[in-house]
């Protein structure tokens, strides 16, 4: 490429962030409301400059993602409200100190008083005071599978939340907004529990030994082969739990004089995995395509730092879907800047993999591109499977190495033999190798609720953060009081939400989020959305005036 | 007013004149003096040659290719086709194909389906999994118990969850890998001792409490700790553990005890090292365990008092940002327990076992047995190396194949040659 080509590129840059007016704000959110026809636009000063484009277009369909900035009342109130309670906490601590308040926290032991204390008096404070009063929002026991509709178990508390009790009565069929159940998978009846039985009279639950040794059972060929073909690529590997999978294998593929790039929002996963390789770690903004290439060009201009070798190995890392903003990553744009610049691409699709795309195939499916393309792509079967473990496809070559120094097939058991058969009867049923059309019915069923969700939300004027198309909908509740009203009163309407604060967010950006699920039936959602609509007007919630019953009547 | 003489004007001149120009003279900034012009950061880009993503594999190497094990993995196992006796999984009770365990996990699957789709956090903890962790607490003697979906995790997270950046941690030089994963991610400052060596470990805390001495203030927020496994996986031998908690109250040290190999092994009923040597369960600060060879499930777990435990429900990574247990696992594990604490003579069966396996292995000429006498997990190593690591491999290997033809199923200890920090000698594991 020539010297005009670079400089379009930089024009191409400039360009965009003329056309979109907002930069990135001060917390690294780039804000921006991509239309069709500034998509359209970024599309065309990119074609110049690639002049070899298997696409003809970069993105198939208009990508609508939005991030909406925080208004500045709410927000300057949200800082007032953490003031307060930090306030609170100080004179909390100060009583509890004097025992002047009777204290619930666990203590040290009496002959190990004069040992350094365990915990720094500081790191616990946020869990003591702030915590600790909404802490009846989390940890919710149930027991039934967790489907549409769950049963949990009631707990009192009488101290405040210090301790709970279970006062022996379940609270039955509360509708699940919380659980990763994408396609419904979540059930105790049908093809995938009845081969699920059969399996565990057949090899038993557990296994006993590690991958390489004596742990690799027929049901796990079967499974890796079977995954290879779901997804499109030559091979690939199956490990028992999708966290382990991330931090042990990012560890195999790159070590010192790497180079690691990886979004801000990725999850702790990635982050543990990437530290414990060793590689240099840079981050860039969230789904932001021109921070990523500016890292890209500094890297491999000006090397290592200090020494300016040139780097060995470049590895994007990016996810599916990010599970706490409901964005889906930019992946023709990666795709396109992977291979401008020949860095290898690690895709996480925990959230998308059954959950996009017109198969289910995942964020590849969803924008149309090569499986191929991506170098390695990683998954979870904890969401749209209803069993647990992680995999990793990719080619061949990757695979092998990975049998042989991959962390977790060395030294960890391998995954139990029903859960591997759930994953093998719910893959073949998204595949529709069953012979129904049950697959493709909850797929389609998926997309047609989250567009009807997300779209009335939006039409009664909540803030909803994220892209169209993602099952996973953030609603921003900003004020920590909202948090715990929010999550309680819900559950007296027999709602089940899930509510998330600092520190998984910024701090003045709470909120609750949701999981669409095909299982959900339109009943059951225009249930929710009135429930929000009569408690609305109490929380402030939204922000625009609306003739609310004939929204819901146009529905 | 006195006029100056001229030259102090002229000097004041040129001071003058002189201070104006570094004012407005370019400071020197050293990245600047090579600024790269765009065609050569195009140059550069077009250049650069990554290495490819994996190196190649060869086709000899031992890992690449896995035995296939058709049927259930208990103590007959069908390897590539063949029936042995199996010699090779950590099935150290035979609860893997226990009828009792496998209905009350069809109990489980059939009421709540497989996968839990969610972190304990998010309405992913059932009614099984507080269950299963009160009966381990209650069987252990301890507080508090928290369960983890996958063994190799369990250490892992519990140690960066205590140990920060700045902190001590002592740790045995033959700790398994998961530990030493452990003690990556959590960034302190790592003291080896050698393996059971009380003076080494002694020494080395000597040596800490002078540099305390030394700096009294940075010493009174250092937390320190000791960690060691019960049973090792790498050398089947115990830690001697009375020498550790002299040595615990001596000089301040916290105690971390790994059992996954000696949970359900050692002990009259079972509860591990502690029971087997009678020390009160109190003096170990924390119990940290898998559930995937004595009780035959998937899954570990950690035990001590409450105020360690809760801990690590909000800074446990593998706990927060993990989905839980499926419950069916949960359900065969607290079966096992149930079986456990029925039934303590297995734990005697099975010392008896190990005895005759140990007397019956002495004695084979050229292999040698590591490992202590009531261990179910026994090394055989080479008695004379050949001194290449590959070719003693390849030996142990025909070995391997020598029993499979006999219908005994052994397997070569697997490690992974550049992580490990001290690498044990090949061995076959039995």
């Amino acid at each position: 490429m020539t010297e005009s080509s670079a400089t379009k590129l930089l024009n191409g840059d400039a360009c965009h962030r003329t056309l979109h007016g907002k930069n990135a704000s001060k917390n690294g959110y780039v804000k921006n409301h991509c239309l069709f026809q500034q998509s359209q636009k970024y599309r065309r000063a990119r074609e110049k400059r690639q002049n070899a484009t298997t696409n003809p277009s970069l993105y198939q369909k208009p990508f609508v993602e939005s991030f909406e900035e925080t208004p500045l009342l709410v927000a300057v109130l949200t800082y007032m409200g953490y003031g307060i309670l930090t306030l609170f906490g100080y004179l909390r601590d100060f009583l509890r100190h004097w025992n002047i308040e009777k204290c619930h926290v666990a203590r040290e032991r009496e002959q190990q008083k004069d040992f350094v204390p365990l915990y720094q008096d500081f790191e616990n404070f946020y869990t003591r005071n702030l915590y600790m009063r909404i802490r009846d929002n989390w940890n919710r026991p149930i027991c039934s599978v967790p489907g549409a509709k769950m049963d949990v178990v009631e707990r009192v508390t009488h101290n405040y939340n210090w301790t709970f009790e279970h006062t022996g009565t379940v609270v039955k069929d509360v509708i699940n907004m919380g659980s990763y159940n994408y396609l419904g998978f979540a059930e105790n009846t049908g093809a995938c529990a009845d081969a699920a039985v059969e399996v565990t009279h057949a090899y038993g639950a557990g296994v006993g030994s590690t991958r390489c040794e004596m742990g690799n059972l027929d049901v796990h060929e079967e499974l890796e082969l079977l995954i290879a073909r779901f997804l499109g690529v030559e091979s690939s590997m199956a490990f028992g739990m999708g966290f382990a999978t991330n931090s042990m294998n990012i560890p195999a593929l790159t070590g010192k004089g790497c180079l690691i790039l990886s979004d801000e929002l990725n999850h702790a996963s990635l982050v543990l995995g990437a530290r414990l390789s060793g590689s240099t770690i840079r981050v860039f903004k969230h789904n932001n395509m021109q921070s990523l290439e500016k890292l890209l060009r500094d890297a491999i201009v000006h090397g290592q730092p200090r020494t300016h070798r040139p780097w060995k190995k470049i590895l994007i890392v990016v996810e599916g879907i990010y599970s706490m903003e409901g964005s889906i990553v930019r992946l023709p744009e990666i795709v396109a800047l992977k291979k401008r610049y020949k860095a290898y691409l690690y895709l996480d699709e925990a959230h998308s993999i059954g959950a996009l795309g017109p198969q289910g195939r995942g964020v590849v499916n969803y924008f149309g591109l090569d499986p191929k393309d991506v170098d390695i792509m990683m998954g979870t079967f904890t969401k749209s499977f209803g069993a647990a473990g992680g995999y990793i496809g990719g080619r061949k070559e990757l695979i092998d190495y990975l049998r042989c120094h991959s962390h977790s097939a060395v030294y960890a058991t391998s995954m139990s033999p029903p859960v591997a058969q759930q994953i093998i009867t719910s893959m073949k049923i998204i595949m529709g190798e069953d012979g129904t059309s049950l697959g493709a019915d909850r797929l389609r069923q998926l997309s047609e609720n989250t567009n009807y969700f997300r779209r009335k939300l939006l039409d009664m004027g909540f803030i909803i953060y994220g892209n169209d198309d993602s099952p996973v909908v953030p609603l921003m509740l900003y004020m920590p009081a909202k948090i715990g009203a929010f999550g309680r009163e819900m559950l007296k309407r027999n709602i089940g939400t899930v509510v998330v604060g600092f520190p998984a967010t910024p701090i003045i950006e709470s909120r609750a989020r949701f999981c669409v699920s095909a299982a959900h039936t339109k009943e059951m959602m225009k249930q929710i959305l009135l429930k929000f609509l009569k408690r609305k007007s109490s929380y402030k919630l939204r922000n625009m005036r609306i003739d609310l019953n004939q929204l819901l009547l146009k529905g | 007013m006195e006029t100056a003489p001229a030259y102090h004007l002229i000097l004041e001149g040129i001071l003058i004149l002189w201070i104006i120009r570094l004012l407005f003279s370019k400071t020197y900034k050293l990245p600047e003096t090579y600024k790269l012009t765009e065609k050569e950061k195009e140059d550069l880009i077009e250049e650069w040659q990554p290495e490819p993503l994996v190196p190649p594999v060869s086709k000899e190497h031992p890992a690449i290719t896995y035995d296939v094990v058709t049927g259930p993995p208990s103590h007959k196992i069908i390897i590539n086709g063949k029936e042995c006796v199996n010699f090779a999984s950590f099935n150290f009770l035979g609860l893997l194909d226990n009828e009792r365990v496998k209905e009350k996990a069809l109990a489980s699957l059939k009421k709540y389906g497989v996968g839990t789709c969610g972190p304990r956090g998010f309405y992913g903890t059932f009614d099984v999994h507080l269950e299963l962790e009160s009966r381990l607490a209650a069987f252990m003697k301890t507080e508090e118990a928290i369960i983890y979906s996958y063994g190799f995790a369990t250490i892992a997270s519990a140690i960066p969850a205590y140990s920060k950046r700045g902190d001590i941690i002592f740790v045995d030089e033959a700790a398994c890998f998961s530990i030493q994963k452990g003690l990556q991610a959590s960034r302190s400052f790592i003291k080896y001792f050698k393996h059971n060596d009380m003076e080494d470990l002694e020494r080395l805390l000597k040596e800490q409490e002078l540099e305390d001495q030394k700096n009294p203030r940075k010493a009174r927020v250092t937390r320190k700790f000791i960690v060691v496994e019960g049973l090792y996986m790498n050398t089947s031998d115990v830690c001697p553990l009375p020498d550790l908690v002299k040595l615990k109250y001596k000089y301040k040290v916290r105690i971390f005890l790994e059992e996954s190999l000696s949970f359900g092994v050692l002990g009259e009923h079972g509860k591990g090292v502690t029971e087997h040597f009678g020390v009160n369960m109190d003096d170990i600060d924390l119990i940290s365990a898998n559930m995937e060879n004595a009780v035959a499930s998937i899954g570990g777990f950690c035990c001590g008092r409450s105020f360690v435990i809760d801990h690590q429900r909000l800074s446990g990574q593998g706990y927060c940002f993990s989905a839980s247990l499926p419950p069916m696992l949960a359900a065969a594990a607290i079966e096992a327990l149930n079986i456990m604490e029925e039934d303590p003579d297995i734990f005697t069966v099975l010392r008896k076992k190990c005895e005759h396996v140990y007397s019956a292995l002495q004695g084979i000429p050229s292999l040698k047995v590591v490992g202590v006498s009531f261990a179910p997990a026994l090394h055989l190593q080479l008695e004379r190396g050949s001194g290449s690591r590959v070719t003693d491999l390849q030996r142990l290997r025909s070995v391997v194949d020598y029993c499979l033809d006999r219908n005994v199923a052994l397997t070569v200890a697997r490690y992974l040659e550049k992580e490990e920090r001290f690498l044990p000698p090949p061995r076959l594991q039995a």
